[in-house]
C-alpha cells in the first residue's frame, strides 16, 4: 500500500517536473522560432503556427543581420568590452586577493572589510560621477571607459572571492616556497595561480556573463560607435512589432554566447554564479 | 623540515640583523601595496569616490549650483511619478524574493526525487546566462496582447473557451423585418410565437462566407421539411446569396445553414427547450406540449471572442514583468537550496522516515528549520537583486506604460538621463538605492567577520 503510494506520488512527482520543465523551454523555443520568421509571418500570427506550415522558417534573418553593419559592429564591440574586462577583473584581483590573503601591510583587514561592503553597491550610485569623470578625462562614450568602469565595479566580489580562495592554501605550502628564496612574484605566478585555478576560472565565467550581458552600464558610457549588442537592440524596441525580425535574432545571438559558455563549463559557472551571491 | 632546522641554527651574524629585519619588513610592505594597489585604486577612484560624490550631490539641486539640504528626499516622495517607483520596488521586494524562495525550495526537494534531476537543474538554470535584454525579447514577444501573436494569451484563450465556448457568429446579426426581434442583451427572439406544428426560418446576416464554418451545408433542403404535429423545427440561415440573385427573408437554394448556432424554446418568459442546429442549420424540438412559445437565439452565441488578459496593460505589467523575473531565477534559488539539502544529515531523515513520518512532516519539521540559514542567504541575495532590476522593466514594459512599471533604478536614469536632467534628484535616488542595501552591507561585513574566527 505504502509502496504503491511512494509509487504514484513519484509519479505524479515526475509529470509535474515534465510540465515545469516545458514552461521553461516555451520562451526560447518561442524566440528562437520567431527569429527564423519574417515579420509579416510573425504579424499574422504565433510561432507555433510553424507547426502547421513549416514553410515560413527560413534564415533570412539571420543573413540580413550579418550584413547589417551597425548589429555586426555591435557583436564585435561586445567581444572588445567583455574579453578586456574579464581578462582585467581577474588579474587585478588576483593581485590583490593574494595581498589580502598572505600579504602584510597596514590597514589590511580595515580595508579588506572596506571590500567585503564595497559587495553589494549598486552601480546607479556610479553613474552620474563616473560620467563626469570620465568626461573630464576623454575615456566618456569609448570602450576602454566602459571596460574601466565594468573592471571597478566587478572587483570587489572578485577580491573578495580571490581571497577567500587563497586563504585557504596551506601555510606551509608557502613558506617552504619562501624559504627556497622565492620571490613574491614567483610564489603568485608559480605556486598561487596554478593552485587557484578552479577559482579563478569561475570568476573569469562569471564576470564574463556578466559584462557580455549588460546594458544599463553601456547604455551611458558607450556611445553610438562604442555600443555592444545589447544597446544596439534595445534601441530597436520602441517598434517593437516592425522590428522583430531584427530583434528576435539578434537577441538569439547575443544569449547563443552565454548559453553556449554555460553549457561548455556549467560546473564552473554554477559554483561562480553561488559564490557570487552574496553580490 | 630537517634541513631547515639546521639552516636556522647555523649561527646567524649578529650585527644588522634586527636593521635587516626592518628593512625586509618595509620591502615586504612595498611589495605588498604594489600587489593590492592597482584594485584599491581603481575601486578608491570609480566606486568609493562616486559614492561619497553622489552623497554630497544628493543635496544640491538639478543644476549642482544651490545647496537645497533635504529637498530632493522630500521631492521623492512628493513626486507622483518617483513615488509610484518607491511603491514598485516596494512590491518587486515584497513578492519577488518570496516566491523564488518558496518556488525554489518545492522544486528543490521535488526534483531529488527523480533520476532526471541533473538535466531538470541546468535547464532551471540556463536562463541565468541569458541577458535581461534577451529575457525582455522573449517576455515581450510571450506577453503580447493579441492571442495571435502572444504564446500566454493563446493559452489564456484556449482554456477559457474550453470551459465557456465560443461563440461562432461574433458578427452575425438579424435580417431588419424578417420576423427576429433584437433582446436588450444581444439576443434575438421570434416577434410572433409558434406552436408545435409549426416550422420557422431565422434569417441572418452580417456572417462573411469565409468566416462560415467548413461544415456548413445549404439550407434549402432542411427549410421545406414539415414538422410534426408535436415538434417545432427550423432553420437558422445565412440570408445572402453568393454572388447575388437572392430574395430577402426567404431560404434560396444556395443559401447556407448556419451550423452550431444554439437555438432556445422559450414558453412565458421560461427556457424550456434548448439544442443547436445541424450542419445544414436544421433545428428541431420534440415532445413540446400544445401552446405557444418564442424561439430564442441566446447571446452567447454573438458574444465578441475573449481575447485574453492585456499583460502589459498598466494594471498588470508590474506582475507579469516579475513572472518574467521567475523565470529567470528559479534555478538559482533551486540549485543553491539543493545544494544546502545535500548537507543535511541523512541519518535523521531515515531516522524519521523509520519512525513513520510523512514527507510532508519530514519537511516540515526537519528539511525546513535545518535549512534555514540556507533560505536566508537566498533570500537576502534576491532582495539585494530585485531592489536593483533595471533591464527587465526597461525592455519589457512598452513605453506607454513606462510610468506604470518604472522602479527605483529605471526612474533614477529617467530623472538624471532620461530626460528628466534633474541629477540631484536622481543622486538622491542612488544614495536611496545605496541605502536599501545597507543592511545587506551589514549582513554581509558580519558573516566576513564571524567566518574569520
Amino acid at each position: 500500500m505504502n509502496a504503491l503510494r511512494r509509487h504514484l506520488g513519484n509519479g505524479l512527482v515526475q509529470a509535474f517536473l515534465v510540465v515545469v520543465g516545458l514552461v521553461w523551454m516555451t520562451p526560447l523555443a518561442g524566440l528562437f522560432l520567431s527569429s527564423l520568421r519574417s515579420a509579416e509571418d510573425t504579424a499574422k500570427g504565433g510561432w507555433w503556427t510553424v507547426f502547421t506550415s513549416p514553410g515560413q522558417l527560413s534564415f533570412d534573418n539571420y543573413s540580413a543581420l550579418l550584413k547589417n553593419a551597425g548589429i555586426t559592429q555591435a557583436f564585435w564591440n561586445t567581444v572588445l568590452i567583455s574579453v578586456p574586462t574579464t581578462v582585467l577583473v581577474v588579474v587585478l584581483a588576483a593581485l590583490a586577493g593574494y595581498a589580502f590573503a598572505w600579504l602584510d601591510f597596514p590597514g589590511r583587514d580595515a580595508v579588506f572589510l572596506v571590500v567585503v561592503a564595497l559587495l553589494v553597491v549598486p552601480v546607479q550610485i556610479g553613474l552620474l560621477p563616473v560620467a563626469k569623470l570620465f568626461g573630464q578625462l576623454g575615456l566618456f562614450g569609448t570602450i576602454p571607459g566602459v571596460v574601466l568602469f565594468h573592471v571597478a565595479y566587478g572587483l570587489p566580489f572578485a577580491v573578495f572571492l580571490l581571497r577567500n580562495y587563497f586563504v585557504e592554501i596551506p601555510k606551509e605550502m608557502l613558506e617552504a616556497a619562501r624559504m627556497d628564496g622565492g620571490s613574491e612574484w614567483r610564489i603568485f605566478t608559480r605556486l598561487v595561480l596554478p593552485v587557484g585555478r578552479p577559482a579563478l576560472a569561475s570568476l573569469a565565467i562569471f564576470q564574463f556573463l556578466w559584462v557580455w550581458n549588460d546594458m544599463l552600464v553601456a547604455l551611458l558610457f558607450a556611445d553610438s560607435s562604442a555600443q555592444p549588442l545589447t544597446v544596439a537592440l534595445q534601441s530597436q524596441i520602441r517598434q517593437f512589432g516592425s522590428n522583430i525580425d531584427v530583434l528576435a535574432p539578434g537577441a538569439f545571438v547575443s544569449l547563443v554566447v552565454p548559453v553556449a559558455v554555460f553549457f561548455a563549463f556549467q560546473r564552473h559557472f554554477v559554483q561562480g554564479v553561488m559564490a557570487g551571491s552574496v553580490k | 623540515m630537517t634541513a631547515t632546522l639546521v639552516k636556522e641554527a647555523a649561527p646567524p651574524p649578529v650585527v644588522g640583523l634586527a636593521d635587516r629585519a626592518r628593512r625586509l619588513r618595509r620591502r615586504g610592505r612595498i611589495v605588498a601595496l604594489l600587489f593590492a594597489l592597482p584594485a584599491l585604486l581603481l575601486l578608491g577612484a570609480l566606486v568609493v569616490y562616486p559614492v561619497l560624490f553622489s552623497i554630497g550631490r544628493s543635496f544640491f539641486d538639478a543644476s549642482g549650483t544651490r545647496f537645497v539640504g533635504g529637498e530632493n528626499y522630500a521631492e521623492m516622495f512628493r513626486d507622483p511619478a518617483t513615488l509610484k517607483a518607491v511603491r514598485n520596488t516596494a512590491i518587486w521586494v515584497v513578492v519577488a524574493p518570496a516566491l523564488l524562495t518558496g518556488l525554489g525550495l518545492i522544486l528543490a526537494v521535488l526534483v531529488e526525487k527523480i533520476r532526471w534531476a541533473t538535466a531538470f537543474k541546468l535547464l532551471l538554470f540556463m536562463p541565468m546566462a541569458v541577458s535581461f535584454l534577451a529575457a525582455g525579447i522573449i517576455f515581450r514577444l510571450a506577453y503580447d496582447e493579441d492571442p495571435n501573436k502572444g504564446v500566454l494569451n493563446a493559452a489564456v484563450v484556449s482554456v477559457h473557451d474550453a470551459f465557456t465556448g465560443t461563440s461562432a457568429y461574433p458578427t452575425a446579426r438579424a435580417r431588419d423585418g424578417q420576423g427576429l426581434t433584437a433582446g436588450e442583451d444581444g439576443s434575438y427572439r421570434t416577434g410572433a410565437s409558434v406552436s408545435p406544428g409549426d416550422s420557422v426560418a431565422l434569417a441572418l446576416v452580417g456572417v462573411p462566407p469565409k468566416d462560415l464554418p467548413t461544415d456548413a451545408e445549404p439550407a434549402y433542403a432542411a427549410a421545406g421539411r414539415e414538422a410534426a404535429p408535436d415538434e417545432l423545427r427550423g432553420v437558422v440561415y445565412l440570408d445572402f446569396t453568393p454572388g447575388g440573385g437572392g430574395e430577402r427573408g426567404r431560404v434560396d437554394r444556395r443559401e447556407s445553414g448556419l451550423p452550431e448556432m444554439k437555438v432556445e424554446a422559450v414558453r412565458d418568459g421560461r427556457t424550456v427547450a434548448g439544442t443547436t442546429t445541424a450542419s445544414d442549420g436544421s433545428f428541431r424540438f420534440s415532445g413540446l406540449d400544445a401552446g405557444s412559445y418564442t424561439v430564442r437565439l441566446p447571446a452567447s452565441n454573438f458574444a465578441p471572442p475573449y481575447d485574453g488578459i492585456s499583460w502589459l496593460g498598466p494594471a498588470l505589467v508590474t506582475p507579469a514583468i516579475i513572472g518574467a523575473y521567475l523565470w529567470i531565477w528559479t534555478g538559482f534559488a533551486m540549485v543553491l537550496i539543493g545544494a544546502g539539502l545535500a548537507t543535511l544529515p541523512r541519518d535523521a531523515l531515515e531516522a524519521a522516515r523509520m519512525d513513520g513520518a510523512g514527507e510532508w512532516q519530514i519537511f516540515r519539521r526537519i528539511t525546513v528549520p535545518l535549512l534555514a540559514p540556507v533560505l536566508t542567504v537566498v533570500f537576502v541575495t534576491l532582495v539585494i537583486n530585485v531592489m536593483k532590476v533595471f533591464d527587465l522593466v526597461y525592455i519589457i514594459a512598452p513605453g506607454p506604460v513606462q510610468q506604470d512599471a518604472t522602479v527605483l533604478a529605471t526612474q533614477m536614469w529617467l530623472v538624471s538621463f532620461g530626460g528628466g536632467n534633474n541629477q540631484g534628484l536622481g543622486s538622491a535616488l542612488g544614495v536611496l538605492l545605496l541605502l536599501l542595501v545597507v543592511p545587506a552591507m551589514v549582513f554581509n561585513v558580519r558573516r566576513f567577520r564571524r567566518s574569520q574566527r
